[in-house]
């Protein structure tokens, strides 16, 4: 009996493969209309984080070898609310925007795309009152009303606004 | 002189008349937790690790969309370059506007606009491909993206 039961375990053992749904969420914006108009982002207000197509990054006019960095830096852009002049004027109107190449690799992007959830995640676990880790438990279920209720409150005019323009084609492929 | 402890009479052999129910505990918990994969991935896979993970609620409104160097038993029919596999096939960039619609068909009515599509990418892969995919999938209207990733340890 035991054998029969440990073959099919080696069996089962063997085959399975642990389902991994996890990984970074991201809305993409609506598909553009004709006439839609350019809305001008005031440059303090503005975080540009550019890669180039040799995985180089420059932050804010400056290169930047460390991409973890950019955690921190985008939290002292956010929560800035005017004191410096080259810094947002309040979290809800400040923007993230980021710009790769057609031959920046998928692992820098989704590096520094992490760093930079991972800040407003940051930002918003601290204004709920929560872990990071719990936050983005939150976020993931907002169909529970005491959740969403959480959510909602501590997304109240602070926006995830991350903009990620089209790649540039330098390096092309 | 210090007298040795006799040793004990009882025993030592470990019972083993459990040993089929713990084995068929384990079978169960493994039958029970096993997703048979529906389709064979055709490309590389090593997929990028991050730290802000989210996990997808609902598994029914998610398709995969798999991208990377086919493996190296296709690379003599498909090439090098990176490609897109949707379901068991490579697709072009401009046939994924069918197939989103495809995928959003399966669902019931109410909930084809909350479809998500979960994107596993090869860490080699370029950004150009993945933002034609990500373009086209605008123009679908299918506007939920996840970046499968594993858990950075570090």
């Amino acid at each position: 009996m035991a054998d029969i039961a440990f073959l099919l375990l080696i069996f089962f053992l063997v085959t399975t493969t642990i389902a991994n749904d996890r990984g970074l969420s991201m809305q993409l914006p609506p598909k553009p209309e004709q006439d839609q108009e350019i809305i001008k982002i005031p440059e303090r207000n503005n975080f540009k984080i550019l890669i180039n197509s040799a995985d180089r990054m420059l932050v804010e006019g400056e290169p930047l070898n460390d991409y973890r960095e950019i955690r921190e830096m985008v939290k002292d852009h956010v929560l800035n609310n005017g004191r410096d002049e080259n810094m947002s004027d309040s979290p809800k109107e400040a923007v993230v925007s980021f710009k790769a190449d057609r031959g920046t690799s998928y692992e820098v992007y989704i590096q520094v795309l992490n760093q930079v959830q991972g800040a407003y995640y940051d930002m918003y676990a601290a204004r709920a009152g929560v872990s990071n880790k719990k936050w983005r438990e939150i976020a993931s279920d907002i169909g529970n009303p005491e959740n969403k209720r959480i959510y909602d409150a501590a997304r109240k005019d602070f926006p995830m606004a991350i903009s990620i323009s089209e790649p540039s084609k330098i390096g092309g492929n | 002189m210090a007298k040795f402890k006799k040793k004990s009479e009882a025993s030592q052999e470990i019972p083993t008349s459990a040993l089929p129910d713990i084995i068929f505990m384990l079978l169960f918990f493994f039958m029970v937790t096993t997703v048979l994969r529906e389709t064979t991935i055709n490309v590389r896979q090593s997929i990028p690790a991050a730290t802000e993970l989210r996990k997808l609620q609902r598994k029914s409104l998610v398709s995969y969309l798999y991208m990377g160097k086919p493996k190296q038993n296709l690379v003599g029919t498909f090439g090098t370059e990176p490609k897109i596999q949707a379901n068991d096939v490579f697709i072009n960039p401009k046939d994924l506007v069918l197939w989103v619609s495809q995928e959003k068909d399966k669902l019931s009515e109410v909930e084809r606009d909350q479809i998500t599509i979960a994107l596993k990418v090869d860490k080699e892969v370029k950004m150009g491909l993945v933002s034609d995919v990500q373009l086209e999938l605008r123009n679908a209207n299918a506007r939920k993206l996840m970046y499968t990733t594993i858990t950075d340890i570090n």
